[in-house]
């Protein structure tokens, strides 16, 4: 699947470009599904961004384990979900030393989570780079309950903790690694405005 | 100087009212007959005698209720006060600001004693008395932000100065006009206005505001006015709880609008703080119904046109335009046409 | 920017170059307290030339009882330096700026690198009481030349963390080896030449160091230059900046209101429109964008010159 190109918003909504390799810096790499293309993409454009990579991937029903093992990456773990691959990452990056990159790929909620989880061991935002590849989902936080729906690909749509029906926003919190869910009824209750798919 | 202190709620009965003092010293934000949105920043120096203008951080007669209305929406969401780890030495030096001003603006209502590090504070009208250990967490109940801010009025952000930018990374926000501190703590100045109409067009408005911001000195705070309407004089009206005061904005009827329908007002303040080098952001709010206002000829008058010629953009973002025409159409009665002064001040 | 008169109290040798300056309170009262790296402005009434120098505070940033600069005798430079070194008495009152900080700590740092060359100490030397307190890891390197010449030696705590490199011992720093190895999180922090700057700049970026971990404050005195004539678009005086004169001092002689704040090209305070221009604009400034200094629309008053027929500014 191709990098996504997402319209301009405001500028809280996080912009994601193409990979840029950092040479044979020490780097961490984590991607999900689809967003192994992107590592291997990078590879192609210089070999040398795997020697001295760990590499995490998560393949999500593809099949591009092999592909990214045979990239010769200097570590390479493939777990069978972000949650699994949670504290190997975190340990990663807080045993990382200055100059290590961190290299992003994936959905927004895997890139707003594993950036929120690199920034509060206080990796620095400059080190981190991100491609999207993949379901344009969103991952929202409830702005009443706090808790986190994943995969929202509709505008409104219903939290899945406390049930209010939510619209989306493009207001994005790097901390936390996910956009806005407001109540979109509250001053009409009952009155919800037509499903539209989210576009990027 | 004794302040007679109201005893009122600012949720559910709404019980909140202004006396005639109340009225008259209310920070009217329109100095002319129409509004746009600007910087409009001045020094927070001086200003009439009796206003909010010429104290730090003004005392009025909403004092103990209001902080008595913070301590439910804190009880009920603690996620209101925060503070992430690197601003502790920030919420000190807020802390002595506060105390240090309270003490000399106000010296009937607070006193502060200060023997070295060893400090003595009174808060008569709190009933509150402390004794603690400047810089020393373990002497006081919470953190030094919060248990200051539990005794002073309005909101307050902690903006941390590093990269060329300010970064909102502590806050005590239950009074706010419709924004989240738990999810827009960490962003920087550019980011937690992303919202803000016409950013995006006056990209320039703000990018000079955060530079004239980043130059802050010590000692010389500046101040500006900022303004939304809200339904009831409710204070908590956090996106956290919308989907329970929303309903309320469709009780507003022509019979009761002039009560129910109220102008809030922002008194925004801005403090360079010594140790830590962050900027202390109070963002005092203040209510006055449309049936007060009127009271004052100039302000009836004023208030009127100002609504009734908004950019519908913008009456959208105030939140108030499913009851603009109700709005304007009372204030309607009370603008005869007549000239009204330039400034703030009643005549 | 706010001021007040400070009495010097004393003043002591650092170095055969190096002299250490300490203000109070003529009233004894408690001077603003500051953070570490901050600096102040020091008016020097020379004659009929009024002098304003920025010199970092090298004194504890929670101690209000005085403030302490070390001031490194120029004997090429404008004269800020001589004055301070040959006309300052103990006794004296001198204006002294509030204190202001371009060169703070990052507070979120799990560690703090120091870099520090010749005189560049100076704002370590608060910073570093700073750091102390927050209890986290650091490191500060100090190259000078010779250890005659390592004027802050005696005001830095004896501790392991401190890494004194005196070139002609045969001691240099090496930056590679600093900027390898450090933790995540850390933040390093350059004052000094701006060869050496230049040369953490460039070492960090090759071992992949993001920008936003360094911090770097230099020393930029106003160059001199051919004088220059400017014309004040709002009353259309002319005046002329002199060799040794920066503009933003010849507008402040004329009594042409203009606000400033570090006066050494970093903080944006001063920067002025450019109603026209027929001729190149110096600049020497560390603000304006590359975008804004090739079109010429904007000066920095206390650092930038002027080549040319004519410059108009917006003041």
């Amino acid at each position: 699947m191709p990098r996504t190109e997402f319209s301009p918003s405001i500028s809280s909504r996080p912009v994601y470009g193409a990979l840029t390799s950092h040479g044979a810096s020490p780097a961490i790499m984590l991607a999900e599904g689809p967003g192994a293309e992107a590592l291997i993409e990078l590879a192609g454009r210089d070999a040398s961004v795997m020697d001295r990579a760990h590499v995490i991937f998560v393949p999500a029903g593809t099949g591009f384990g092999d592909t990214l093992r045979a990239l010769n990456p200097k570590l390479y773990h493939e777990a069978p979900s972000m949650a699994a691959a949670s504290e190997r990452f975190t340990k990663a990056l807080t045993d990382a030393l200055m100059g290590t990159r961190l290299y992003l790929a994936g959905t927004e909620g895997l890139i707003g989570q594993a950036s929120a989880q690199a920034l509060a061991v206080g990796f620095p935002a400059g080190a981190i780079q991100s491609e999207h590849r993949g379901s344009i989902a969103r991952l929202m936080q409830c702005v009443h309950c706090k808790g986190m729906t994943d995969n929202v690909t509709t505008d409104p749509f219903i939290c899945s903790h406390c049930g209010l029906t939510l619209f989306v926003r493009d207001h994005f919190s790097r901390r936390l690694g996910a956009f806005q869910g407001v109540c979109v009824d509250a001053e009409t209750p009952g009155i919800i405005p037509e499903t539209q798919e989210i576009q990027p | 100087m004794t302040i007679q202190f109201n005893d009122e709620t600012f949720r559910d009965d709404y019980t909140f009212f202004n006396t005639p003092q109340g009225i008259r010293r209310f920070p009217f934000p329109f100095d002319q007959d129409s509004y746009m949105y600007s910087v409009n920043l001045e020094p927070h120096d001086k200003g009439p005698e009796g206003t909010p203008f010429n104290v730090r951080f003004d005392v009025d007669e909403h004092y103990v209720s209001e902080m008595r209305d913070r301590d439910i929406t804190l009880t009920e969401d603690p996620l209101r006060c925060q503070s992430l780890p690197h601003m502790e030495l920030a919420g000190w030096d807020l802390l002595e600001l506060i105390m240090t001003s309270k003490a000399k603006d106000y010296p009937d209502l607070f006193e502060l004693h200060q023997d070295g590090d060893r400090w003595h504070w009174i808060n008569k009208p709190l009933e509150i008395e402390q004794r603690f250990t400047f810089l020393d967490p373990t002497t006081l109940p919470c953190g030094p932000m919060e248990y200051i801010t539990r005794q002073a009025q309005g909101d307050f952000a902690l903006l941390d100065q590093r990269e060329g930018n300010l970064w909102m990374d502590a806050g005590m926000v239950t009074s706010q006009a419709d924004w989240s501190l738990d999810f827009d703590i960490g962003m920087n100045f550019l980011e937690w206005h992303a919202p803000v109409p016409g950013q995006a067009h006056d990209a320039k408005v703000f990018e000079r505001a955060l530079k004239f911001l980043l130059n802050l000195q010590q000692g010389a705070p500046t101040r500006r006015l900022n303004w939304t309407m809200t339904v009831n004089p409710r204070l908590d009206t956090s996106p956290e709880n919308y989907h329970k005061w929303g309903p309320e904005k469709r009780t507003v009827t022509p019979d009761n609008v002039g009560e129910k329908q109220y102008l809030r007002v922002e008194l925004q303040t801005l403090w360079r703080l010594p140790r830590s080098n962050a900027v202390a952001f109070p963002i005092r709010c203040y209510l006055l119904s449309l049936e007060d206002i009127v009271t004052v000829p100039k302000w009836g008058r004023r208030l009127h046109r100002v609504l009734r010629d908004l950019p519908d953009e913008l009456a959208e973002y105030k939140g108030f335009t499913v009851n603009r025409p109700m709005i304007v159409d009372y204030l309607a009665q009370f603008d005869d046409g007549a000239e009204t002064s330039p400034g703030i001040f009643p005549d | 920017m706010s001021s007040q008169m400070l009495r010097v109290t004393e003043i002591s040798s650092l170095s055969p170059l190096v002299k250490l300056f300490r203000f109070e309170h003529p009233d004894g009262t408690s001077l603003p307290l500051f953070s570490g790296g901050a600096h102040v402005v020091v008016e020097m009434p020379d004659g009929e030339l009024l002098r304003r120098n920025a010199y970092s505070l090298v004194s504890d940033p929670l101690e209000g009882a005085g403030y302490e600069i070390a001031v490194r005798r120029e004997d090429t430079g404008r004269g800020g330096s001589l004055y301070m070194h040959s006309k300052v008495a103990v006794g004296d009152m001198l204006r002294v700026s509030m204190p202001l900080n371009l060169f703070s700590l990052d507070l979120r740092a799990r560690k703090h690198v120091l870099i520090a060359g010749g005189i560049g100490i100076t704002p370590f030397l608060s910073q570093l009481k700073q750091i102390l307190r927050l209890q986290v890891p650091f490191e500060l390197h100090y190259a000078a030349r010779s250890s005659a010449e390592a004027a802050g030696l005696g005001l830095l705590p004896d501790l392991p963390q401190v890494h004194v490199h005196i070139s002609d011992q045969g001691n240099r720093m090496d930056l590679g080896a600093i900027l390898s190895g450090q933790p995540v999180g850390t933040h390093v922090y350059t004052c000094g030449p701006e060869g050496l700057i230049a040369s953490v700049d460039d070492t960090a970026a090759r071992l992949g160091w993001p920008e936003s971990a360094l911090h770097s404050e230099a020393f930029l005195a106003p160059p001199p230059g051919a004088p220059f004539d400017v014309t004040i678009a709002s009353t259309g005086q002319k005046i002329t900046v002199g060799p040794h004169q920066s503009l933003l001092e010849a507008l402040e002689a004329a009594q042409v209101d203009i606000d400033w704040s570090c006066r050494g090209g970093a903080c944006g305070r001063c920067e002025t429109e450019v109603s026209s221009c027929h001729g190149r604009i110096e600049h020497h400034d560390h603000w304006l964008s590359d975008d804004e200094k090739s079109a010429q629309q904007k000066i920095m008053p206390c650092v930038s010159r002027f080549v040319g027929q004519e410059i108009t500014i917006d003041r």
